[in-house]
């Protein structure tokens, strides 16, 4: 992996973002028959499991069929969310005009509202995407996952709140609109939207947990504490399965991590180029693939995050041949890789960043890339990609508490959005 | 501005035991958050709760550009007034089109099913796949029936009906329903078609007016000239078909040009307007270099000049707040359904004229008149 991405000048991004937008073009002209079938395959497959899987659950009091039940209930969950449910919220079926594919309507087998995803995802996490501060995905607010989250005792418990937010991902995800720890910390209050926000939360959590832990286990009688276990070890085999395709999609060592300052005034290219450096992939089968709602292609996932998903690894090749001839890191690997790499980070930030180093402080990017092997590449890109854009270079040396504490709210972060517009106009309209 | 979309729950009432289960708080709650027709719909495609949906049960070939359908919709259709119009919705290149038609069937449903003639056009995708593909046993979705052109209650002593082209469907709902419910006043039917080959209902139309001592048919044939009335629509043709226009009560039916004849015929005579429906193909001149057209903004009732601008900004110049995040076409928030009108998306550069799809507003531009469902 480069440590260092070449700096691209203002004519190369607009050709790169050029040559991005006709692999878009290309792929949007082929849309077809050949999507629709394909999800609605996919969605025949997820229910056809997840009635097999309840049916079994029946039984369950015969080990085969709790544990044939619950793997099905599990894979039917995992489609549901991953391959269907996130990416038909992405629009990436719109096209189809099938209300039953609408991104707009669309509602998912989990506990988070389909509303609020579609808030807390598609817009703040992937138009801000790595931007520290402003994309809330950088642990979620519960945990410290970048060197420029300042370091606190709470964060000794790093490892923990991972371990409980993976066990716990569909609530934590459910909570994650809401910025419960903003309210939690005293920083804003649980205003009318909030609460708005919190009653969505509860109606979608109680529908969720009638038919899980109550009607199914109810119906099925002297099943009772079978049917409970298996859809509680359903919704638990997704939750792990999910937290680690996700976390493995930004976190894992040699993404990069980029700052307000930066990417302030972005054009089209620059976008796309921190879309590329920021996500990871993963390689593996076609079955890993699909169970993965194709996010183990993230990076062409956060290029065209409004694609139909099964047609990334179609384009994998295409985007690795044009980030080879700009020069560009292209992070992939094996799920066992990029997840133990994952969690040494977690398990690295939960310390204090060791004294003499100065890791986590700004503005001292290349030293940090010489002391720190770990993390040799975020603080080498956000000085060399300062020079590279219209902010002047002095300015990432702006103390911490400063540039990145009046980020943090969410309504603010809209506004900086307008002006970003007519700067992206030469490149978007090209 | 009508939602093609309509999900109406039937009317309740006569349902069996199975339906009544289906409709159950039970299975609803059962197959949160998805319902019950997402996993129905995978075994029996009919048996849904919600959607409208219709199977194909016999198809008909009258003339060379035309097919003729008859439809057996499910238990959640309401039924059609003459007249009337329904969205028929196929599938076609993974894209689902829905176009509207007029049942051309008497609203007396004979089995549950009603008759759709669709002409087709070169251009027109639906019914050019309506004819290949329109086989029985397919299905195809439908909305609740819409429109105000009906007959009125109670029924005038005179009508007289005026159709053009695939215009016949409508006035030959009404006529239909007219003979099945024993109407005993006048019908004049009046209908053009370019040719002979062309002519819809030509075998029914004339046992019909046999059977029938009020009603009078005559056929006009726009590109030939065959007695009793040739070429297109005059105020002389009239007499064929009433005894007097003035006060009948009048639907015409067809192409605008049709329609702006008789109404300057009825301008003439000082009569007021009689009722119409146009069946017209989108217009699809346009000049991308300059803003024209006005922008309408369905929901909130709002209409603004095209500026030129992508039509989230205009929908904030009108004052309006509609829901978005990115403004740069990526995070989907700001899809909104446009109803009619096309827009160029400003990345792509690609025009989209399709009646009744999303549309992210904060990377498309009007080009020409847009109705947004704002």
């Amino acid at each position: 992996m480069p440590t260092s991405p070449p700096v691209l000048d203002p004519e190369q991004l607009e050709a790169f973002g050029r040559e991005l937008d006709e692999i878009r073009a290309r792929v949007v002209a082929d849309l077809g028959e050949r999507d629709t079938d394909y999800i609605n395959n996919v969605i025949r497959a997820q229910r056809g499991l997840e009635v097999l899987g309840r049916g079994l659950l029946f039984l369950g009091f015969l080990p085969p069929a709790w544990i044939g039940g619950t793997a099905a209930l599990s894979l039917s969950k995992i489609l549901d969310n991953m391959e269907i449910g996130h990416n038909v919220m992405h629009g990436q079926y719109d096209w189809t005009a099938d209300p039953r594919l609408d991104g707009k309507t669309f509602e998912w087998d989990t506990a988070c509202p389909a509303d609020q995803w579609r808030h807390s995802h598609n817009y703040m996490h992937h138009t801000h995407t790595n931007i520290v501060g402003k994309d809330r995905d950088i642990g979620y607010g519960i945990l410290r996952m970048s060197e420029d989250q300042p370091w606190r005792p709470y964060y000794l418990g790093n490892p923990l709140y991972a371990a409980l937010l993976a066990t716990f991902f569909q609530y934590g995800v459910a909570m994650h609109d809401l910025e419960a720890e903003q309210i939690a910390a005293g920083e804003e209050g649980l205003d009318d939207e909030k609460r708005e926000k919190l009653q969505a939360v509860w109606h979608k959590v109680r529908g969720q947990t009638l038919k899980d832990y109550v009607l199914f286990p109810l119906l099925s009688g002297p099943s009772f504490p079978f049917v409970l276990a298996g859809n509680a070890t359903a919704n638990l085999t997704r939750n792990l399965w999910a937290f680690t395709i996700i976390f493995c999609g930004h976190f894992p060592e040699g993404t990069h991590e980029f700052r307000e300052q930066e990417t302030e005034e972005e054009t089209r290219g620059q976008w796309y180029y921190r879309q590329m450096l920021g996500s990871a992939n993963l390689t593996g089968g076609r079955l890993f693939h699909i169970l993965a709602g194709n996010l183990s292609f993230q990076i062409e996932h956060h290029l065209f995050p409004d694609l139909p998903a099964h047609r990334y690894g179609e384009i994998a090749e295409d985007v690795r041949e044009i980030r080879e001839r700009y020069g560009l890191p292209y992070n992939t690997g094996p799920l066992h890789r990029q997840f133990a790499s994952v969690v040494r980070k977690i398990v690295k930030l939960a310390l204090p960043p060791l004294p003499g180093l100065r890791v986590c402080e700004p503005g001292v990017g290349d030293q940090t890339a010489e002391a720190s092997p770990q993390q040799p590449s975020a603080a080498d890109t956000r000085s060399r990609k300062a020079a590279a854009t219209r902010t002047s270079p002095s300015k990432p040396a702006a103390p911490r508490t400063s540039s990145r504490k009046p980020a943090a709210p969410k309504r603010r972060a809209r506004k900086p959005a307008a002006p970003k517009r007519r700067a992206r106009k030469p490149a978007g309209v090209a | 501005m009508h939602d093609l979309r309509s999900t109406d729950r039937p009317a309740p009432g006569r349902r069996g035991l199975g339906r009544r289960l289906l409709h159950s708080s039970l299975l609803e709650a059962l197959t949160y958050p998805h319902g019950v027709d997402r996993y129905v719909e995978l075994v029996r495609p009919l048996l849904l709760t919600r959607d409208v949906r219709a199977e194909v049960t016999a198809v008909r070939l009258q003339t060379p550009k035309s097919v003729t359908l008859t439809l057996r919709p499910n238990e959640n259709w309401r039924g059609f007034r003459a007249g009337q119009f329904v969205g028929v919705s196929v599938e076609i290149d993974g894209v689902r089109l829905t176009r509207p038609y007029s049942p051309a069937s008497a609203e007396q449903a004979r089995e549950g099913t009603f008759e759709l003639t669709v002409s087709t056009h070169p251009q027109g995708r639906v019914s050019r796949y309506l004819r290949d593909h329109g086989r029985a046993g397919k299905i195809v979705g439908l909305t609740q029936a819409q429109g105000e052109f009906v007959l009125p209650d109670p029924r005038p002593e005179r009508l007289l009906l005026i159709s053009g082209g695939s215009g016949i469907t409508p006035v030959m709902a009404m006529l239909r329903t007219l003979c099945e419910e024993g109407f005993e006043g006048e019908i004049g039917f009046l209908n053009y078609a370019r040719s002979p080959l062309a002519a819809l209902y030509e075998v029914e139309l004339r046992t019909l007016a046999d059977r029938h001592a009020g009603l009078k048919v005559a056929r006009g044939f726009t590109r030939s000239d065959t007695p009793p009335i040739s070429g297109r629509f005059r105020r002389e043709h009239l007499p064929a078909v009433i005894s007097d226009h003035a006060d009948a009560g009048t639907f015409v039916c067809g192409p605008p040009a049709l329609i702006d004849s008789v109404r300057t015929v009825w301008a003439a005579d000082g009569l007021p307007e009689p009722a119409v429906e146009m069946f017209t193909a989108p217009a699809l001149a346009f000049d991308t270099d300059v803003a024209e057209g006005v922008v309408r903004f369905a929901r909130s009732g709002r209409e603004a000049a095209n500026s030129g601008l992508p039509l989230l900004e205009q929908a904030e110049d009108a004052g309006l707040r509609p829901e978005h995040g990115c403004r740069m076409g990526i995070c989907n928030t700001c899809s909104c359904r446009k109803t009619a009108g096309t827009v160029r998306n400003v990345i792509s550069g690609a025009l989209s004229t399709a009646e009744e799809e999303q549309i992210r507003v904060c990377v498309s531009v009007p080009v020409g008149d847009v109705v947004l469902d704002l």
